[in-house]
């Protein structure tokens, strides 16, 4: 079934190819707007072996990485002391609903105020935009940790940092993968607007560059990076978060029994 | 009224090949409850699928009212035993039990008033306006048979249908099924694992093999027509009887060989 | 549960906070890019009435709306037809995930060179970005219909039109919702970027301009703005879905309830 399912998809993508090709070749679109699949495939070799475009993808993954860090780290640890510390949740929530909605290109301007073109803006729209997934996600794990085993480790005495480490941060964690996994997602969508808007240095500006010098071959060739890039990182990420959810379950299997 | 002839079901798929049911033949006249009882998985739930036309089977043939089944036809009704799965979430009791009517092309009045006299019928009148999950199990499954009811089928189907509630609850629903069923004359095809369910509830109790299935026994059930869970469940007629089906379930459970009999055992 | 004045004051203490130390802190602020609090409200009222909410906000939410409105529509109408078929699911899957991958602001270029840089090419950019998280999401809700939720439906004749519209699109619905939450900060991302990007109007213009011409506090007024536009559309989204979605919300407490 699975191989039958694989091969259809095979089958599907090929199809889609084929129709970018055709569909220029036979005059639908205009090849200026839409190049044939296998134009799109030269640039693309033509920039894969050209230094600046891996300079480009370095600079973009390090904006993603190094603002996807800041989030998940900074989103653990105020979402963690949010739900430690008595009173600090509810007096929050309300801030949290109003600033949580708020667009992150909204920053936009702000971002070429204070940093120009440098990694910097992107920082900025990257962490603001992703915080909120993650931070989000731990307040919901927490408030599924099972209050019969939080009474349990209160009633032996443990310690708040203990209950954090014991009973909080392993009923989070798959919440927390969830987070982390939309943030990645969101983050790469913030780092290459910053690029693409601000003009930071990575694939966006590179897109932005090869849009306005007429280079249609070479702009969609970065488009399928992108999108390749993006299909990448949320595989990776959903794989990573199914091995957390597996473990959780198989926890909560035997706390059942 | 129902007819199944040399039923078959063979299950196909990625190299294995499961007969569920072998051979079935068996009929409920008009106005009957016939209760089919088997051993745990021996392909219930697979035969009345066949018999609703939700499932195709592989040889043999179903007919209702001398017309064959092919597909689900509109005089038959089923009530599942999942019912928290069988009724829809979004919807309020009165309006899942009034859905199936729009099929049916009435207008809105007489959907309005069979939903009012199924609903009050399982003694939910006043539960119309609510959703499903606002109920018990219990209920929820009165609901479904309300559905089933106001669909006004020749046959009522019903799979398994008490297996998920509780004991007290239970026997609610069974005498519940015994009143509507003699209320309304309705010919019903009752499916159950539970030997002394069958034996309470039905006219007639047809017990089946382990699986590949066939019928193992016919067994009228001569209990008078007044049932209750104190007197009937306790009287001696009522043992013999369950004793009897006990020992064919057990010797099915076997894979002992006799041949059919549509005698009751002797007083 | 607690008494109204008491949540009152949860609600209301720490917005109260903040704005109070944003408004002291830069009371007398000399740095051009931080103006006072003061300044940026009192500047508000006249950046954005008469002329500018006519010529640039209404513009662009409009076109907000026709792009998500036309995403949604295509997203569950073609998400249900592909979720509804094993074998076309199974040939388009790797395409969708693929498309969807791609992050949306790089559409700006691309249907900028189809349509130019008039209200088409936003109002094509938002839909077409806002269309993946629907379809995607439809087409997952629409596979996982309950089994003994068909199987009720086919054996009471309900088939065709009526199985969609009573059955298959209602057990999709939590998805959808999923899809369309998502969609609303992607078409919001993409109306101000494609303003951003090439426009003569809009939100995201503007507030470009106010940033070019360095009128610093009128362009602090624009990132008010457009945070209270997130803030007003996540609001109506909550409104919508609560009603639209009541039964869920009260399935998953009843079944909390009894777990």
């Amino acid at each position: 079934m699975r191989g039958g399912n694989a091969a259809l998809g095979a089958a599907g993508f090929a199809a889609f190819l084929l129709l970018a090709e055709a569909v220029p070749r036979l005059g639908l679109v205009g090849e200026e707007y839409f190049p044939p699949a296998s134009r799109i495939a030269d640039a693309l070799g033509t920039e894969l072996a050209d230094g600046a475009f891996w300079t480009a993808l370095g600079d973009t993954l390090t904006g993603w990485a190094a603002g996807l860090a800041i989030a998940v780290v900074a989103g653990i640890v105020i979402g963690v002391l949010l739900s430690v510390v008595p009173y600090l949740r509810e007096a929050t929530a309300s801030t949290i609903e109003f600033l949580r909605p708020i667009p992150s290109v909204a920053l936009i301007p702000l971002a070429v105020l204070l940093y120009g073109t440098e990694l910097g803006s992107v920082l900025l729209l990257v962490v603001y935009a992703s915080f909120w997934q993650v931070l989000i996600q731990v307040l919901y794990g927490v408030q599924d940790v099972d209050p019969v085993a939080e009474e349990t480790a209160r009633s032996y005495g443990l310690g708040t940092w203990a209950r954090v480490r014991h009973v909080l941060w392993p009923t989070a964690l798959p919440y927390v993968m969830t987070g982390v996994r939309l943030a990645a997602a969101v983050a790469l969508i913030l780092a290459i607007t910053a690029e693409l808007v601000i003009g930071a240095p990575g694939l966006g500006a590179r897109i932005a560059v090869a849009q306005t010098s007429q280079a249609v071959p070479e702009m969609y060739a970065l488009i399928v990076v992108a999108g390749v890039l993006g299909l990448l990182i949320n595989v990776g990420a959903r794989s990573v978060e199914r091995r957390a959810l597996a473990w959780h379950q198989s926890v909560r299997g035997e706390v059942a029994v | 009224m129902l007819d199944v002839r040399g039923l078959r079901k063979v299950y196909e798929g990625a190299g294995r090949h499961v007969e569920a049911v072998r051979d079935l033949t068996f009929t409920v006249e008009a106005g009957e409850l016939v209760c089919l009882v088997g051993p745990s998985g021996c392909g219930k739930t697979t035969l009345l699928k066949c018999v609703g036309g939700l499932l195709e089977p592989t040889g043999g043939e179903v007919y209702l009212a001398g017309r064959k089944v092919d597909g689900p036809p509109p005089g038959m009704a089923f009530v599942f035993q999942e019912y928290g799965r069988s009724l829809f979430p979004w919807m309020r009791v009165g309006q899942n039990v009034g859905l199936p009517l729009k099929r049916k092309g009435f207008d809105k009045g007489r959907r309005r008033a069979l939903v009012a006299d199924a609903l009050a019928s399982v003694g939910l009148a006043d539960a119309a306006g609510a959703y499903p999950w606002q109920l018990s199990g219990g209920m929820q499954q009165r609901v479904a048979i309300a559905r089933a009811l106001a669909y006004e089928p020749e046959v009522l189907l019903m799979d398994e249908p008490f297996a998920a509630v509780d004991a007290q609850t239970r026997a609610d629903l069974e005498d519940l099924v015994r009143r509507l069923w003699r209320e309304r004359g309705i010919t019903v095809l009752f499916v159950t694992h539970d030997i002394d369910e069958a034996v309470y509830l039905g006219e007639r109790v047809v017990v089946l093999s382990a699986s590949p299935t066939v019928v193992r026994e016919q067994l009228k059930v001569d209990l008078p027509a007044e049932r209750d869970q104190l007197s009937t469940r306790v009287a001696p007629r009522f043992a013999e009887l369950r004793t009897h089906v006990y020992e064919q379930i057990q010797a099915a459970k076997r894979g002992a060989v006799t041949a059919g009999t549509d005698k009751p055992p002797p007083h | 549960m607690r008494p109204l004045l008491l949540r009152l004051v949860f609600a209301l203490a720490l917005p109260v906070v903040l704005v109070a130390v944003w408004w002291v802190s830069s009371a007398d602020s000399e740095d051009v890019y931080w103006p006072p609090l003061r300044t940026i409200l009192e500047t508000f009222p006249g950046v954005w009435t008469g002329e500018r909410w006519r010529g640039d906000v209404l513009p662009s939410v409009l076109r907000l709306a026709a792009g998500y409105v036309l995403a949604a529509v295509a997203g569950v109408a073609l998400g249900t037809l592909i979720g509804s078929y094993r074998r076309v699911r199974a040939v388009c899957e790797p395409v969708l995930e693929f498309l969807r991958a791609v992050p949306p602001p790089v559409l700006v270029p691309v249907i900028m060179l189809f349509a130019g840089i008039g209200d088409t090419m936003k109002i094509v950019v938002i839909a077409s970005g806002c269309v993946w998280p629907v379809l995607l999401n439809t087409v997952e809700g629409v596979r996982a219909v309950d089994a003994v939720m068909t199987e009720t439906a086919r054996s009471y004749g309900i088939t065709g039109a009526a199985r969609l519209k009573d059955v298959v699109l209602p057990s999709a619905s939590p998805q959808i919702f999923a899809g369309l939450r998502q969609a609303l900060s992607i078409g919001i991302i993409l109306m101000v970027i494609s303003e951003m990007f090439a426009a003569s109007n809009g939100l995201g213009f503007t507030i470009v301009q106010f940033q070019r011409s360095f009128a610093i506090p009128d362009m602090w007024t624009g990132i008010l703005l457009l945070g209270l536009l997130g803030f007003v559309l996540s609001v109506l989204f909550q409104l919508v879905e609560r009603r639209a979605l009541g039964w869920y919300h009260g399935l998953r407490a009843a079944a909390r309830r009894s777990r």
